[in-house]
């Protein structure tokens, strides 16, 4: 059976901050520092805005986008994320409840640093391939933390991809995916504590660089595939860096990997990262486009994805949702002291 | 714990829009009603579930200076009275707009934002605010 993507949605909040009013505060030369990691500027959540309401407005775009699909065929749906509203309590109810998908259906939460989101693609794919749900809903959404001061508090941002799984009427087919999982501690956090922490320079070569090269090459191994028959290719973005690096060292040009790189315009928005940049390419892709995609998450491990866009694409309703170019038109600047009060970092009285 | 079973009864109203509709006269309510004024007795008990439209335009609005608590962050900013296109009238919030841009017909879309919570530990209460469209 052919699975693959019905419908997807895309969602990143207005508000943007660029590393070098950051640094201003901290009397770092942020405007170097953004330079370095390839940001120029990130996107912050309005004050009432997280996962809950991210994925929401993103799954909404997406089932807008298929008016034909009764939102009561869908048996699942998985929000992937480090940033749920609840430590106890599923944001992929509230999620589920908002598109008229309960009740018969199974949800849950997933966790897993960056990749989360790709994860729930996965989980899909299982259920609707077997038969046990006409559609599986998977999102990957965050409003990620950098404490004060650190370097992640460059490049933390916010927004979410949503993507409908299915076995008919699809806009691409999967072709395969494919895993690489290791113990390896690059980037944690305890329960209770409220901004992560990271093992330094320790996060890109055995982490971000070796899982994400370990899984494309056993993807295009098992495709019998070269970088050369993909149109698009889509890397995890913790900056706008690494993906071109890693790029690079599997042999894909800029090319390729331009249309699905957000990062430098939006920072890096963990779990929603690679679905984001899925989503970008999908704006743009025609009939016949094939789709390199490998996601990173700490911890850690890589999900890789080859996909084909089919000739549904063409009818498929885009316009029902705004595209990414769209939503990320009239972007509001924020001052450091705005940020600050949006992000939660003004200790207010009780 | 009465407000949480209160909150959790209105959840299809504040995510969904979901109203009521009289089969009787064919008026639509929102938010949900057990009973059409209109049509008094005949429309007990046959109340339909009807799902406002999320588009429509401004029809007025007004700009708040004082707010509580939970959305000092904001302020100051919209309420808007809103007409969808399926011709009901809705209050709420306007956000992610430009305060001097708010005008009466402004086409705007109802989302699902954070309304208020009940503390650090409590419940957190979503619901829909506007935004321009
Ligand atoms: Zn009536």
């Amino acid at each position: 059976m052919e699975v693959g993507i019905v419908s997807y949605g895309a969602y990143v909040p207005r508000y943007r901050i660029t590393p070098e009013e950051i640094g201003r505060v901290w009397g770092v030369n942020g405007k170097a520092m953004g330079k370095g990691l390839f940001i120029n500027q990130k996107s912050v959540p309005s004050p009432d805005e997280d996962v809950v309401t991210i994925a929401t407005e993103a799954a909404r775009g997406m089932m807008a986008r298929v008016p034909e699909v009764n939102p009561e065929d869908i048996g699942c749906v998985y929000v992937g994320s480090e940033s749920h509203p609840y430590a106890v309590k599923p944001t992929s109810t509230i999620v589920a409840e908002a598109i008229g998908a309960t009740p018969a259906m199974t949800a849950a939460d997933l966790e897993f640093a960056c990749k989360a989101g790709t994860a729930g693609i996965q989980m899909c794919m299982g259920l609707v391939g077997s038969g046990m749900v006409k559609y599986g809903v998977a999102i990957g959404a965050d409003t990620s933390q950098g404490a004060p001061g650190d370097a992640l508090e460059y490049s933390a941002s916010a927004g979410g991809a949503a993507y409908l799984i299915g076995s008919e009427d699809l806009i691409a087919v999967i072709n395969k995916t494919l895993s690489f999982t290791t113990d390896t501690p690059d980037f944690w956090r305890r329960e209770g504590q409220e901004y992560p922490s990271h093992g330094g320079r320790f996060t890109g070569e055995p982490a971000y660089f070796r899982h994400i090269t370990s899984a494309a090459r056993m993807m295009m191994e098992a495709q019998g595939t070269t970088p050369d028959d993909y149109d698009y290719a889509v890397f995890h973005q913790p900056n706008g860096k690494f993906p071109t690096r890693v790029a690079a060292q599997l042999g894909f040009t800029n090319e390729q990997i331009t249309q699905g790189l957000l990062t430098p315009e939006i920072g890096n928005t963990y779990s929603g990262a690679v679905p984001l940049g899925l989503a970008s390419v999908l704006d743009v892709a025609k009939p016949g486009d094939r789709i390199f995609v490998t996601s990173y998450g700490s911890g850690a491990g890589s999900d890789a994805f080859d996909i084909t866009v089919t000739d549904r694409i063409s009818s498929y309703k885009r316009e029902k949702a705004k595209t990414l170019a769209q939503v990320m038109e009239n972007t509001v600047q924020l001052d450091y002291a705005k940020y600050a009060l949006y992000k939660n970092k003004i200790l207010m009285p009780e | 714990m009465a407000s949480i079973a209160k909150e959790w009864r209105e959840i299809p109203g504040r995510y969904n829009l979901e109203g009521s509709k009289c089969p009787v006269c064919g008026k639509v309510y929102f938010p949900k009603r057990g009973i059409c004024p209109e049509c008094r007795r005949e429309s007990l008990g046959k109340m339909e579930d009807y799902s406002v439209s999320r588009e429509g335009e401004v029809y007025s609005f007004s700009i708040v200076h004082e707010a509580p608590a939970f959305t000092s962050k904001l302020k100051p900013y919209a309420v808007v009275m809103v007409r969808t296109t399926d011709g009901i009238m809705i209050s709420g919030q306007l956000v992610d707009v430009n305060l001097e841009d708010v005008r009466i017909g402004m086409p705007v879309r109802a989302v699902l934002r954070r309304i208020s919570d009940d503390g650090p530990s409590g419940v957190i209460h979503y619901g829909y605010k506007f935004v321009p469209n």
